[in-house]
């Protein structure tokens, strides 16, 4: 039976793993490949690293890291933040990244997500969403009662409006050849209220792709959360991991109690 | 004993360095063979075709580097070869991803996984042995390992080719050994301790074959 997968996710600015909240407030928490290593050992199953860093020499740096990650590491790597065209994703997998996730420039230019699908196949693209809920208004009917919630999708590090709808555009991204989603509430996001479950279930239902719950997780509950009330396919999360308020082994063992499948690794179930 | 000298073909379908490193870290000597040319140079004991992607730019590309010849040569005469995702599945007759004719040394097609709950299968996964092959010497059975692909053979594969299998919805053979060649659907250069077990264990028959 697959697994749900838990991913510890790097944000990455000029070299170094950082986080902020609500994508701002950048406090430094270590060296990528580093981190990589470490919880590569302490039974992740994949990374995520997100680049958001401004700095012109980016993407020398960004591969750079990715193929000391790809030396040490040695689980699968996703790599997001400024890839726009097909040699800028070919550069990155080159490097060692084994997946490719496309946020503002599948927005602005959604063929992007099928040329580069037909180019590397759709399993190495993701797709990140980055959604923030609105509630109300369009399309809602008064008289009907609760009001459905509503996302909008956000790019730009989660400070530009687009108007497009999260759960359309995702069915418009996979249509397109998306072969994964990163679906991160921008609500939530270093808030640590837990993921907003309502957004991955609205989207789980409507793709067959696996989805990955991404902004707001405090705890191991709010992992267990993500896969039974949001359908998701694999939990990610930063600070906690970062910081070591939690362990990947503490919140794999609280899914498994919760009867979800996870790889337990040695280190995990000891 | 002496490094066995293993060559991993690039025809551009996607990441490298990790199948390198892992090779290495097990004590392979690691050429990248890019054509004819760099093959011959190679002078390999193994070959390894890694990959992930679709066939058809697969074959295509493998065909204009003039790789295929030389690859059919080494699989027709048994010598050690490792395939990964793509690297086996090009090993059947043909795919139904996009049609393509493939290599042709093993019976069966590439076919689209049956009544998966998702499609990509990407994630970990239990590798159930059907037989004890050396390549999982030291691995438990049903171990996880990594997948990511919405393709593999088909359950009509010859049952004696059958090393592993893997289900995801339905059941698919996920590693296939006949005599010296060997392939793989997961990849165990993303699968931690047990996928670097399993290369060790590939590295191994190939020294243990020299020495003989």
């Amino acid at each position: 039976m697959l697994r749900r997968r838990v991913i510890p996710c790097l944000d990455v600015a000029d070299g170094r793993v950082v986080k902020g909240t609500r994508f701002v407030d950048l406090v430094d928490e270590g060296d990528p490949p580093e981190l990589a290593e470490r919880y590569a050992r302490e039974g992740a199953d994949e990374l995520v690293f997100l680049d958001i860093s401004a700095a012109p020499e980016r993407r020398g740096t960004l591969l750079d890291i990715v193929e000391r990650t790809a030396r040490r590491a040695f689980i699968p790597l996703t790599v997001g933040g400024g890839v726009r065209t097909v040699v800028e994703m070919r550069d990155v997998l080159r490097a060692g990244a084994d997946k490719v996730s496309l946020n503002t420039a599948a927005v602005h230019d959604p063929d992007l997500i099928s040329r580069c699908a037909s180019r590397f196949g759709r399993q190495a693209v993701v797709v990140a969403i980055d959604g923030r809920r609105r509630v109300g208004k369009i399309g809602i009917d008064p008289s009907a009662g609760d009001q459905p919630p509503i996302w909008d999708v956000l790019v730009g590090g989660g400070r530009e409006t687009t108007g497009l709808d999260a759960v359309a555009w995702a069915e418009r991204a996979v249509a397109l050849g998306a072969g994964e989603l990163l679906v991160t509430s921008i609500d939530r996001d270093g808030t640590g209220a837990g993921f907003d479950t309502d957004l991955l279930r609205a989207i789980t239902e409507r793709v067959g792709v696996p989805v990955i719950a991404s902004g707001g997780a405090a705890g191991p509950a709010d992992f267990v959360a993500a896969v039974r009330d949001g359908g998701a396919d694999a939990v990610l999360a930063a600070s906690i991991f970062h910081r070591r308020i939690h362990s990947i082994a503490s919140v794999k063992v609280a899914m498994a109690d919760a009867g979800l499948s996870v790889r337990l690794t040695p280190e995990v179930a000891a | 004993m002496i490094a066995p000298r293993i060559a991993v073909l690039d025809y551009g379908a996607g990441n490298l360095v990790s199948i390198d490193q892992a090779l290495a870290r097990v004590g392979a000597q690691v050429s990248v063979v890019r054509d004819p040319a760099s093959w011959i140079e190679a002078r390999p004991d193994a070959v390894v075709v890694p990959g992930v992607g679709a066939a058809a730019p697969a074959m295509d590309r493998l065909e204009r580097r003039g790789l295929v010849t030389p690859l059919l040569d080494w699989l027709r005469a048994d010598r050690p070869f490792l395939g990964i995702c793509l690297g086996l599945q090009l090993l059947f007759e043909a795919s139904d991803e996009d049609g393509a004719a493939t290599l042709g040394v093993l019976s069966g097609r590439t076919i689209r996984l049956l009544d998966a709950p998702t499609l990509p299968h990407i994630g970990w996964n239990q590798v159930e042995q059907a037989t004890g092959h050396p390549l999982f010497d030291g691995i438990a059975d049903a171990a996880d390992f990594y997948f990511v692909h919405s393709y593999a053979g088909s359950p009509n594969v010859p049952g004696d080719n059958v090393i592993a299998t893997t289900q995801h919805g339905g059941r698919f053979p996920s590693a296939i050994g006949r005599g010296r060649t060997v392939g793989v659907q997961f990849h165990p250069e993303r699968s931690g301790d047990d996928g670097m077990r399993l290369l060790a264990n590939f590295v191994s028959l190939i020294a243990a074959e020299q020495a003989a």
